[in-house]
């Protein structure tokens, strides 16, 4: 048994060592990605550490978020970047192997069902929709009066989470329909859970977090149908891309 | 752990740009929240030879300030929560000044219905009415306002905090957040269960 273990980024059917140029040393803990190559197919592939991914510490490691932020980082980074270069199946983070022998039997018992997801893909990308209130309305604000007893401060906190929920509802539809507006344009659609206001820093609450699948040649429409949304009132559009499509890279029946 | 941010901020992105030639990542400027969300919970999944339980994009929503320790770094990314958080910048000042009025309220009550404070019915009698509407009060401050109360932690001493963490982290079945909350608060990152 080697010290060292076979990470795999992602799968693609017409890499070349040329789609790798400028990665060395940027995959995870700084490893060389390289192809392996079966059964028509090429996985990129770099080696990790045994005792960093051992199950065991595995688990422990992905409770520990710099670890974590680094590797996501680094996976994203040779996925994007080869996927910004040929058509390629992103795997999920943190999938190993042995050695590349159990790579090549992946490939090659996988060859249908990567093959339909490339066929999928190709020719596309994946964009991000994220809508957000523009302001933080959906706790209220408590009035510039000072209540004077216990029953007016509740009366007031209570007409304002009314109107906070409102203007909630309403953000959503203003989301329902942007969304639909770009599922015009788009191949396929995923909804992600709205992200927590922890989690992207900002007071706004996010009230559409949405993935599309679209032709590289209906990005424009896309981006100027984003565009027009820029001024509107109540909510803040942000989009985001290209990706490589991992919200549509599900193998289907999977293995 | 110590440094995961700069390791990520002097990845190959750097190298691309001296050299010139290579083409810019496509998403450079991409929110770390972002990518998580992906390369967790998406792309395609298979049992690779190491079982491994990816964690809930959740669980990690509630870790994730964690990670931005470095201010400056965290600003680069656009993460500048606490900046607009009322407990960790000029805000908290106002929280203070209302927890001091309510205290001198509270205090001003107690003396007019103190049993002893006079033998007049009158005096027994009043303040009940009156104090029981004051009490609600109270409550609901304490409710709506107080979270903060026990989150003076700046963004250091969140950082500080996280040896606490991690070790009461290995020991606990990790699978979900919300059996943690109540621990949380005493390390001072109580803004966490504020929602």
């Amino acid at each position: 048994m080697s010290d060292a273990l076979s990470y795999v980024y992602a799968v693609g059917r017409d890499l070349t060592d040329a789609d790798l140029v400028d990665l060395a040393g940027a995959g995870i803990g700084e490893g060389d990605p390289r192809l392996v190559v079966a059964g028509g197919l090429q996985a990129v592939v770099s080696d990790v550490p045994r005792d960093e991914f051992e199950a065991l510490s595995l688990d422990d490691r992905l409770e520990d978020l710099g670890w974590l932020a680094a590797t996501a980082r680094a996976h994203h980074h040779v996925v994007d970047t080869v996927g910004g270069r040929r058509t390629i199946a992103p795997l999920s983070l943190a999938t190993v192997y042995f050695d590349d022998d159990r790579v090549r039997g992946l490939l090659a018992d996988g060859v249908a069902a990567f093959t339909a997801v490339l066929d999928r893909l190709d020719g596309r990308s994946e964009w991000g929709v994220k809508v957000s209130m523009r302001s933080g309305g959906e706790r209220g604000d408590i009035p510039a009066e000072r209540p004077k007893t216990g029953a007016e401060y509740l009366r007031a906190r209570r007409q304002a989470l009314r109107e906070g929920d409102q203007a909630v509802s309403r953000a959503e539809a203003d989301a329902e329909e942007l969304d639909e507006a770009v599922r015009g344009v788009a191949v396929a659609a995923r909804r992600h859970r709205p992200q927590e206001q922890s989690l992207t820093g900002r007071p706004e609450r996010m009230v559409l977090n949405g993935a599309y699948l679209v032709d590289t040649t209906a990005a424009d429409a896309l981006t100027s149908l984003v565009a027009s949304w820029a001024d509107h009132p109540r909510v803040r559009v942000e989009l985001t891309g290209p990706w490589v499509p991992y919200s549509f890279a599900a193998l289907e029946g999977a293995s | 752990m110590s440094d995961p941010v700069r390791w990520t901020g002097s990845m190959p992105a750097t190298r691309q740009q001296q050299q010139g030639s290579a083409p810019q990542p496509r998403n450079s400027g991409t929110d770390l929240a972002d990518i998580l969300e992906r390369v967790l919970d998406k792309g395609i999944v298979i049992a690779g030879d190491i079982q491994i339980n990816l964690l809930d994009i959740e669980l990690l929503t509630i870790k994730l300030r964690l990670v931005v320790a470095s201010v400056d770094r965290a600003k680069e990314m656009g993460i500048d929560w606490w900046e607009r958080d009322p407990t960790l910048s000029s805000g908290h000042q106002e929280l203070e000044e209302e927890n001091r009025r309510l205290r001198e309220r509270l205090e001003a009550l107690e003396r007019r219905g103190l049993p002893g404070a006079g033998d007049e019915e009158e005096a027994e009698l009043d303040p009940v009415d009156e104090e029981a509407e004051p009490l609600d009060d109270e409550v609901e401050y304490a409710e709506l306002h107080d979270e903060p109360e026990p989150d003076d932690a700046e963004p250091e001493a969140e950082t500080a905090g996280r040896g606490n963490g991690d070790r009461s982290r290995r020991s606990a079945p990790r699978r979900r957040p919300a059996q943690r909350p109540g621990g949380r608060g005493t390390e001072g990152r109580g803004t966490e269960g504020r929602r």
